[in-house]
């Protein structure tokens, strides 16, 4: 956890902590600055995902979508910060959805941008080693699992997240939906997140959602799915 | 007057009332379940531009609307055969898929004729003498209401709609309310006009821009429609 953020902002730790956003967990891949929240680098070319995901949609996706969502973030935080100061709970209180909105759009975009990667490098495939073995094990095998997080997804009613989450309490991995940014929390650490927005498709696959849905199997970073399950 | 909790079932008994809403036709299908049909447009897929393009305004209607349709005739016929199988449970799994449909139909078949031509009588306030003396009344100015209208829409958090509704009731006050995915306006009130805040009604031409797309709309929102179903006159059963 950015330990910037919680030096110069204390108060935050207990608005964040009760409004559920930003755990510990997901605050590993996420860019402070100075207690503000700033829009991660891409780790690799807006073009890379070509032809998965277009050049176009990468653009837009990171650089207009995520930066609103580090701008709502931040300006909530001030403006949570601002109420603190003046002791007014109850507006600092009234600011916990747009915390949950922009505060789970950094989170969940940062996340899915490093369970990317471009099929002529890390991308695609199927994961090996002992989260293949957890897969099997939870799933019977990787085929199921990948069909039942394209039903998941495709049954989203709006706007929404399918995750691969491990359960840290039963120890198992399970896939579970999120309306819109409500992150991941509680007893579910994210391991690999799809986004379910129509911006995250629209403009190469338009109403045809479920040729996305198949086609970003080709650029799923399992190297890091594996890399946040063994941390988990 | 149906809740939220029982759409399902308003939809599942095919009240006669709902074709008038949505100007479909029903087919009597052999199991004695009737299909819903997508409506036609009431203009040309080009007719709201440069507001909404052409593009867009074919594929929210020819594919969205119809998948609605499609979705909720496959869910309605799926409810028959279990309630022919007494099987409860899966009765009850199918009540989010037609509420969710039989919403995302509703909703399209009120959004379509609540637009109207760019440049038509239609899209001019002074189509809407009545509504627009009680907007005046409730906001101040039609420009206060348009603001608040406005921000309203920018502020929904994913996929939904806005809507001005008539409350139900003896006072039958305006309100600006939302409605989350495909919900539709409950309880009595009627809706006046809504718009579509889901992102594939305008990305392909707004993109991120959805600021310009809630700017854009007020010059193709239809008054006339407006003011018909303000004064209860549009012949359409608006509420549910
Ligand atoms: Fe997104
Ligand atoms: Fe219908
Ligand atoms: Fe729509």
């Amino acid at each position: 956890m950015s330990s910037t953020l919680l030096r110069t902002a204390p108060v935050l730790r207990g608005a964040l902590r009760a409004s559920g956003v930003l755990k510990p967990a997901a605050m590993a891949s996420m860019s402070f600055v100075r207690g503000k929240a700033t829009l991660p680098d891409l780790p690799y070319d807006y073009g890379a995902l070509e032809p998965h995901i277009s050049g176009k949609i990468m653009e837009l996706h990171h650089k207009k979508h995520h930066q609103t969502y580090v701008n709502g973030l931040n300006s909530a935080l001030e403006t949570i910060e601002e109420a603190k100061s003046k002791g007014d709970f109850t507006k600092a209180a009234s600011i916990a959805p747009l915390l949950n909105f922009h505060g789970g759009g950094h989170i969940n975009h940062s996340l899915f941008w490093e369970n990317l990667a471009p099929a002529s490098r890390d991308g695609g495939g199927e994961p090996d080693g002992a989260l293949k073995k957890a897969i099997d094990s939870d799933f019977g095998s990787f085929d199921t699992f990948r069909k039942q997080m394209n039903t998941a997804l495709a049954a989203i009613q709006g706007s929404g997240w399918a995750w691969l989450v491990k359960d840290k309490s039963a120890g198992t991995l399970g896939l579970v939906t999120r309306a819109n940014q409500d992150p991941v929390a509680g007893p579910y650490v994210p391991l690999m997140g799809i986004d379910a927005w129509e911006h995250a498709y629209y403009l190469q696959y338009e109403n045809r959602k479920a040729e996305y849905f198949d086609a970003i199997w080709n650029v799923i970073n399992w190297k890091t799915v594996a890399a946040r399950f063994e941390k988990s | 007057m149906v809740n939220i909790s029982n759409l399902w079932q308003y939809l599942a008994l095919q009240s006669p009332l709902h074709s008038t809403l949505s100007g479909d036709a029903f087919n009597l299908t052999k199991m004695g379940f009737t299909a819903h049909t997508l409506p036609a447009l009431p203009y040309a897929y080009d007719a709201l531009e440069p507001h909404i393009s052409a593009q867009i305004m074919e594929l929210h209607h020819s594919k969205h609307h119809q998948a609605y349709v499609t979705n909720l005739n496959a869910a309605l016929e799926s409810h028959v055969a279990a309630v022919a199988a007494n099987d409860i449970a899966s009765q009850i799994a199918l009540q989010q898929a037609i509420k969710f449909n039989g919403g995302g139909h509703i909703n399209h078949s009120l959004f379509w004729k609540n637009l109207a031509p760019t440049g038509s009588d239609e899209t001019s306030p002074a189509a809407a003498k009545e509504l627009v003396a009680a907007i005046e009344k409730t906001w101040g100015s039609l420009e206060s209401f348009k603001k608040a209208f406005s921000a309203t829409l920018l502020g929904i958090q994913g996929s939904g709609w806005g809507w001005l509704v008539k409350e139900a009731g003896d006072g039958a006050g305006l309100r600006i309310v939302t409605t989350k995915d495909q919900d539709p306006v409950v309880g009595g009130d009627v809706p006046i006009f809504g718009v579509d805040m889901w992102e594939h009604a305008y990305y392909l031409q707004y993109l991120n821009g959805k600021a310009a797309y809630v700017e854009n709309i007020w010059n193709v929102i239809n008054w006339k429609t407006a003011e018909a179903r303000f004064s209860g006159k549009s012949g359409e059963k608006t509420e549910l």
